[in-house]
C-alpha cells in the first residue's frame, strides 16, 4: 500500500515542480507573436503539403507577415483562403493566375510505339530503370501512374498509356513534377492552351520514327509565330507563354500536330459597331491583316484571316473590340 | 583521472551515435547544414548535462529511498520532458532563427533515446555526482561532434556528384556507417 502511495506521491510532487517551474519559465521567457500570425495561420488549409516553399503553414504565415510572401501565397487555398489572408494583412487580394501542372507528352498508345514489354512492379520509377522503360521514346510519359498515386488530389488519371492532369483539380502543390522519373511534367499557366507536347531531345528522323507527335526540331512553329513566342532550343521548340497570345498559328503550322491546342475553339475579335469610331489603330496591330475598314468609318474583322491574338482588342483605345 | 577516462570514453570510444546507435534521428533530420547542426548539439548538450546532474538527484533521493526504483524510467522522462520544454523556450527568446531550424527537432529531444540513454547509463555504472556529470556530458559532447562532421560531410555531399538512386538519405546512411566504422578504431584507447 506505502508502495502505491509512495510512488503516486513523489511522481505527483516532481510534476507538479516541474510544472510550476515551467509555467514560470513561460511568462518569464514569453515572446510576443504578431496576432496576424496566428490569424493567418487559421486560414489557411494546414495541409503542410510544402508547395509554397516553405516547410509548412505556419512557415508561410510568419512569411507573409514579414512581407516576403505574398497574400496569394498559398497554392492549395484557392481565391477563398487569398481573400481570408488578404483582408487579415489589410490588402486586397492580388490574383495572378495559377500556374498547373501539366504532361508534356502526347505519346499515348497509338502515338507512340513500344520497343518492348515491361513486366515489373507499376511504377514509373522502377520501369525506368530497365533500360528507360518500355517506350521506344525515352523522353516521353511511361504511364504506369506514379504520378497518379503521389497526387493527394486526384488530379491525375491515366489515359490511353499516359498521364493527363485534370487543370481544376490541380493545387500546384508540385508531387508530380517530383517524382516523375521522365521529367515530362511542366508548369503551365491555366488558361494555356497552346504547348508543346514534346519532349524529345532526338534528331527529328529519329523522333519520327518513335512517335507520330513529337516535335522533330523543324523550326516552321518558331518561322510562322507572328509575335516571336517560339524560340527552338536544341532540337524542340519552347514557347514563351508570357508572350503567347494563344493564335494557335503554330498549332496549324506544326507537321507532326506536337503542339496542342484546338483550332475550331480559337477566339475571334468582334468590333461593336455602336463603340468603333475608325481610328484604325486595330487596323495597323492586327499581325495577318484581318481588319478592314476606312478612317472614321466603322471596322470590321474578317473573320477567316483572324487568328484570335487579341492584340487588337488590347491596343483598342474605344475598347471596342471583344475576343469571342 | 578516471574523470578524464570518462569523458573520453564518452566522447569518442563509446560515441553515443557512432556506436551506441542511440539518437538517429535527430543525427540524420538536423545535420543537413553545419549551423542548424552546431545549434542542436548545443541544445543536447543543455538538455544531456542538466538531465544527468537531475535524474541523479531524482534516483538517489527520491526513487531509492522509496523503493520505488521501478517507477525510473518514466520519472526520468519527467524529467527529460520538462527540461526539453524549458530549452525551447529559451531558444525561442534567444535565437528565432535557431529555433526555426530546429523545428520538429526540438520537442523531439524529448523522446531522444540519447538523453533516456545517457541517464540511465549513469545509474546502471554507479557513477557518483561528478562522474555522472562529467559522462553526460562527455556522451552529449560526442553527439555534438558526431553531428556537426556529419553535417559537413553532407553540405560537401550536397555538391558531389552523387548517383541518382544515391542521392538525398541512401548516401547519407552509407556515409554514417563509414563513419562508425572510422570511429570503431577508438576502440581500445581506455
Ligand atoms: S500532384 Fe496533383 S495537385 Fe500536385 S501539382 Fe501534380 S497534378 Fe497538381
Ligand atoms: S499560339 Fe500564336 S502566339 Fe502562341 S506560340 Fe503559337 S503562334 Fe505564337
Amino acid at each position: 500500500m506505502s508502495l502505491i502511495l509512495n510512488s503516486v506521491i513523489s511522481l505527483g510532487a516532481m510534476g507538479l515542480l516541474f510544472g510550476s517551474g515551467l509555467a514560470y519559465a513561460s511568462k518569464k521567457f514569453a515572446v510576443e507573436v504578431d496576432p496576424r500570425v496566428e490569424a493567418i495561420n487559421e486560414a489557411l488549409p494546414g495541409a503542410n503539403c510544402g508547395g509554397c516553399g516553405y516547410p509548412g503553414c505556419g512557415g508561410l504565415s510568419n512569411a507573409i507577415v514579414a512581407g516576403e510572401a505574398p497574400v496569394n501565397g498559398c497554392p492549395v487555398g484557392g481565391a477563398e483562403t487569398t481573400a481570408k489572408i488578404a483582408e487579415i494583412m489589410g490588402q486586397t487580394a492580388q490574383e495572378g493566375e495559377k500556374t498547373v501542372a501539366k504532361v508534356i507528352c502526347n505519346g499515348t498508345c497509338n502515338n507512340a510505339k513500344e520497343k518492348s514489354e515491361y513486366y515489373g512492379i507499376n511504377d514509373c520509377r522502377a520501369a525506368a530503370l530497365v533500360s528507360g522503360g518500355s517506350k521506344s521514346c525515352q523522353y516521353g510519359c511511361l504511364g504506369l501512374g506514379t504520378c497518379v498515386n503521389v497526387c493527394q488530389f486526384g488530379a491525375i488519371t491515366i489515359k490511353d498509356g499516359i498521364a493527363n492532369i485534370d487543370k481544376d483539380k490541380c493545387v500546384s502543390c508540385g508531387k508530380c513534377l517530383e517524382v516523375c522519373p521522365k521529367s515530362v511534367i511542366d508548369w503551365v499557366p491555366y488558361s494555356q492552351e497552346v504547348v508543346v507536347e514534346c519532349n524529345s531531345e532526338e534528331f527529328g528522323k529519329d523522333v519520327k520514327s518513335k512517335c507520330a507527335v513529337g516535335c522533330i526540331g523543324c523550326g516552321m512553329c518558331a518561322k510562322a509565330c507572328p509575335f516571336g513566342a517560339i524560340t527552338m532550343e536544341g532540337k524542340l521548340a519552347k514557347i514563351d507563354y508570357t508572350k503567347c497570345t494563344q493564335c494557335m498559328v503554330c498549332t496549324a503550322k506544326c507537321p507532326t500536330k506536337a503542339i496542342s491546342g484546338e483550332l475550331s475553339k480559337r477566339k475571334k475579335a468582334v468590333i461593336e459597331e455602336d463603340k468603333c469610331v475608325g481610328c484604325t489603330i486595330c487596323a495597323k496591330k492586327c499581325p495577318v491583316e484581318a481588319i478592314e475598314g476606312e478612317l472614321k468609318q466603322k471596322h470590321s474583322v474578317i473573320e477567316d484571316k483572324c487568328i484570335g491574338c487579341g492584340e487588337c482588342a488590347k491596343k483598342c483605345p474605344k475598347d471596342a473590340i471583344k475576343m469571342k | 583521472m578516471e574523470i578524464f577516462l570518462i569523458l573520453v570514453s564518452s566522447i569518442l570510444v563509446n560515441n553515443f551515435v557512432l556506436s551506441r546507435f542511440l539518437g538517429i534521428c535527430p543525427f540524420l533530420g538536423v545535420s543537413k547544414k553545419v549551423e542548424t547542426a552546431v545549434g542542436m548539439g548545443m541544445a543536447v548538450t543543455f538538455v544531456m548535462t542538466l538531465a544527468s546532474m537531475i535524474t541523479y538527484f531524482v534516483q538517489y533521493y527520491v526513487l531509492e529511498p522509496l523503493g520505488i526504483q521501478f517507477l525510473q524510467t518514466i520519472a526520468f522522462i519527467l524529467v527529460i520532458a520538462s527540461l526539453v520544454q524549458f530549452v525551447e523556450m529559451v531558444i525561442q527568446k534567444m535565437s528565432p532563427t535557431l529555433y526555426q531550424a530546429l523545428g520538429v527537432f526540438l520537442p523531439l529531444i524529448t523522446t531522444n533515446c540519447a538523453v533516456l540513454g545517457v541517464a540511465i547509463i549513469n545509474i546502471d555504472s554507479n557513477y557518483n555526482l561528478i562522474q555522472t556529470i562529467v559522462n553526460g556530458m562527455g556522451a552529449a559532447i560526442g553527439f555534438t561532434l558526431a553531428i556537426v562532421l556529419f553535417a559537413g560531410i553532407r553540405e560537401r555531399l550536397e555538391l558531389a556528384d552523387v548517383p541518382e538512386s544515391f542521392k538525398g538519405f541512401p548516401i547519407a546512411l552509407i556515409t554514417a556507417s563509414l563513419m562508425a566504422i572510422a570511429f570503431l578504431g577508438f576502440t581500445g584507447l581506455v
